[in-house]
């Protein structure tokens, strides 16, 4: 057979979760860390990240559109997927995905947006015409109130929400660590910590997309970096790079330690056909170096254009590593035989439906409806700074 | 009354909920097999379907319905435990239709599929080198497939 | 060797093809039991299972892996499938005028023997477990069955199978696996595999039944499972498996 080396069961040989599968919980993650971002504002009273408070939540909504996509491409039969809603097996993590995305969909992300927008939606919808006039009349759901009262209402509410949202991204998010997590069967992903290391990952790409789309913005507006906003941004993301880097230590060294039955057959597939995803994308290039460049930032005092350039190829650098933490725990899973005898190759395919130019496609998308999410709501005030949440400036 | 005044918008955005909640459960009465949930959660109907697929192969006993004296043969002889359809593979259409011939079976390919010598085969099972043994003559041409002899 | 596979096929011949309105769920409890020392690795079941059930080809329902075991260290075995042992084996060559069972080639040498694998319709199935819709379930008589009509083809199933038993079919585009030709079992006729295997090494059981005579076997022979530390309930019962199976 070819790409086989060794004994692989007959039905193992070719993958069945694909690169969209590596993408699904890497666009998931993204939504967790930018609302986690968003979070740091409204709830920890982190003031200084303020200016991207809305563009988090954009980011975050625009992601979590296309989170179903590869999912549904995936999918066999996509247009049975309803079933999940009518019939949910109970004891399938997979099958809380769709009570848990639209949680997240409606009750978190797009309620918190809508709050906080609230005023501008009700002036946009007064001054709008046409098309996105009626847009806006309809986003107002028909009331115009916006008292002081009214608003301090949308202020506590969205208080409540966010703090529920917190715990709601992190379930939407840790199901899918859960999903692999839980496999007896699999021992590449078999582990408790599966969770928490999806999660800490996703908190580190997400705040990492963030600042580079914050940065990006302005860049393309010409409008100024607000530095105290990115150097604290930078801040946080080194502090949780280094817990998500030491929680996936703790899983390599107490597999190395424990070296069990399968550590043999996973230690052989690390050194070999995931060496360049896993030590050099992931660990060296995707982690060690953006730790290290932000960890200078931390006790040296940079210059401010060293500095943005620190944090432009750290952000990239981060994405680069979180993917391939993704393909390595999806695609790495499935090259190993169960009857730890032997590997198969993931042969991807260019332009079919599960392919590697879907996989492109489905990435750009978000930043595609993240730019007419930007054009529809805008995160900034007519002056062109980035407005801060209608709360603290009723503060 | 000042609260439903300020707060009215959010009720709104609350009976959107209401709303598809209700029509969720609505579609689900009509969507949901009415099989579903019979044994446990899944759709009952299923088992019947499952159980009604064609057969391709007949089965022994069908065989010795009609063919009861190769059937007497093979009891006297080393194949007496081999099925019929072992052999002559699946032929349930023959069983429903004698009118439709099996294919004849070649014996210098299908005895040596089971009676080739490997050391891989347990010793105490009957084997032989092809080449040695016979040269490439047909097995039928000196032993009775039926009882083996 | 022959005399169980007689009476195995006694207990075959005495079942008569009952039609399924007859045929009650609850009294049986579906199970089957591979003799390994009596498989010679002829294919006939793969052959006749792919036939019986249209499986779609380089995907496997059931099929056969030889297993050659050097030294005592178990845990390295060789071993092979070729076609999931469709076609049979390469002959491995004996030695000229030496004992049966030992090879000529020194590489050849040590212990060979066939494992025919399916589904193991576990009780605890985790497969049935992950399924996030009811798609794949256990049906009151104990075989693990797919809803085709139901299933996502999100291949979760698969993944969670720790015995690789389970695959995509690539046209239907749904879960596929053994069904214990379930559509045979409940009519009084066995399996296609235990049908076409020549030397009685694949037997049907049902373990409800208290005439079936495969459960004085399995009290009076050493019988293991694969993977038992999985826990996972699985009822194909192996007779002398060895350790280095996996």
């Amino acid at each position: 057979m070819s790409g086989v080396e060794g004994y692989m069961y007959p039905n193992e040989i070719t993958l069945n979760w694909s690169v969209l599968i590596v993408l699904y919980p890497y666009i998931t993650g993204l939504v967790a860390g930018a609302f986690i971002l968003a979070s740091l504002v409204r709830i920890f009273n982190v003031k200084a990240v303020a200016p991207t408070y809305r563009l988090a939540l954009l980011t975050a909504l625009s992601f979590l559109l296309v989170a179903p996509l590869p999912l549904q491409l995936h999918l066999g039969h996509p247009l049975r997927s309803p079933e999940m809603y009518f019939t949910p097996h109970s004891t399938s993590a997979m099958a809380m995905f769709g009570f848990v995305y639209l949680w997240y969909l409606m009750a978190v992300l797009v309620f918190e947006i809508w709050l906080d927008y609230r005023s501008d939606i009700v002036h946009l919808s007064q001054t709008t015409t046409g098309w996105k006039g009626r847009l806006y009349r309809a986003m107002t759901l028909g009331s115009d109130n916006l008292s002081p009262r009214s608003l301090a209402i949308d202020h506590k509410v969205g208080w409540i929400v966010t703090l529920v949202g917190i715990p709601s991204a992190f379930i939407l998010h840790g199901y899918v660590g859960f999903i692999f997590g839980s496999l007896k069967a699999n021992p590449w992903w078999n582990s408790p910590l599966m969770p928490v290391v999806f999660l800490f990952s996703a908190m580190v790409s997400g705040i990492a997309a963030v600042l580079l789309i914050y940065m990006g913005i302005s860049k393309l507006r010409k409008t100024s970096i607000d530095m105290p906003c990115v150097d604290t941004i930078a801040m946080y993301l080194f502090y949780i790079f280094i817990l998500d880097f030491s929680l996936e230590m703790l899983d390599l060294v107490h597999r190395v330690y424990e070296a069990d039955e399968s550590f043999r057959t996973l230690n052989f597939m690390v050194h070999t056909r995931l060496y360049f995803s896993q030590i050099v994308l992931q660990i060296c290039i995707g982690t060690l170096v953006p730790i290290f460049l932000l960890a200078i930032v931390q006790v040296k005092k940079l210059p401010e254009i060293v500095r943005k350039r620190i944090y432009v190829v750290s952000g990239c650098l981060v994405q680069i590593g979180v993917f391939a933490m993704r393909w390595n725990v999806v695609i790495g899973g499935q090259l190993f035989s169960k009857s730890f005898l032997g590997y198969t190759t993931y042969k991807v395919s260019l332009v079919t439906k599960e392919g590697l130019l879907m996989a492109i496609v489905l990435t750009i998308l978000p930043l595609v409806i993240l730019w007419g999410l930007v054009k529809l709501l805008p995160p900034w005030d007519d002056e062109g700074q980035a407005s801060i949440p209608a709360a603290t400036a009723a503060n | 009354m000042s609260l439903s005044k300020d707060a009215g918008h959010l009720f709104r955005f609350a009976y959107l909920f209401v709303i598809a909640f209700a029509v969720f459960l609505v579609i689900r009465h009509f969507v949901v097999p009415k099989t579903f949930g019979q044994y446990g959660h899944y759709r009952g109907a299923a088992i019947a379907e499952i159980a009604a697929r064609p057969m391709h192969f007949a089965g022994h006993q069908k065989c010795e319905l009609c063919h009861s004296d190769i059937a007497e043969a093979k009891k006297a002889g080393k194949h007496e435990n081999v099925s019929c359809e072992a052999c002559h593979g699946p032929l349930a259409n023959h069983a429903d239709d004698p009118s439709i011939q099996p294919t004849k079976i070649d014996t210098t390919v299908l005895c040596i599929r089971c009676h080739a010598d490997s050391a891989a085969k347990p010793g105490v099972f009957p084997q032989i080198d092809p080449v040695q043994h016979s040269g490439g003559v047909p097995c039928e041409t000196c032993h009775q497939p039926h009882n083996g002899l | 060797m022959l005399p169980a596979a007689a009476i195995a096929w006694k207990y075959v011949l005495a079942g008569t093809p009952e039609d399924s309105p007859n045929y009650t769920k609850t009294d049986h409890w579906w199970s089957m039991l591979i003799d390994i020392p009596k498989c010679i690795g002829c294919g006939n079941c793969v052959r006749a299972c792919a036939a019986e059930n249209d499986v779609p080809d380089g995907h496997f329902r059931t099929w056969v892996e030889r297993y050659h075991v050097t030294d005592y260290h178990l845990a390295n075995p060789e071993v092979i499938s070729p076609d999931g042992g469709k076609e049979g084996f390469p002959a491995v060559p004996k030695s000229a005028g030496g004992e049966e069972g030992f090879s000529a080639a020194p590489e050849d040498a040590g212990k060979y023997f066939f494992v025919p694998k399916l589904c193991n319709h576990c009780e605890d199935s985790p497969c049935t477990q992950v399924c996030p819709v009811g798609a794949t379930f256990v049906t009151p008589d104990g075989v693990v069955l797919v809803d085709q009509t139901y299933c996502l083809g999100c291949a979760y199933c698969v993944q969670a199978c720790p015995y690789g038993c389970r695959y995509i079919h690539p046209e239907k585009k749904v879960a596929d696996k053994c069904t214990l030709c379930y559509h045979r079992i409940t009519k009084g006729l066995t399996t296609a595999c235990c049908e076409a295997c020549p030397t009685g090494t694949r037997q049907l059981v049902d373990l409800k039944d208290p005439n079936d005579p495969i459960h004085t076997f399995l009290k009076t022979h050493s019988v293991q499972v694969l993977k038992p530390q999985m826990a996972t309930g699985a009822k194909v019962f192996y007779n002398e498996l060895d350790g280095s199976v996996r």
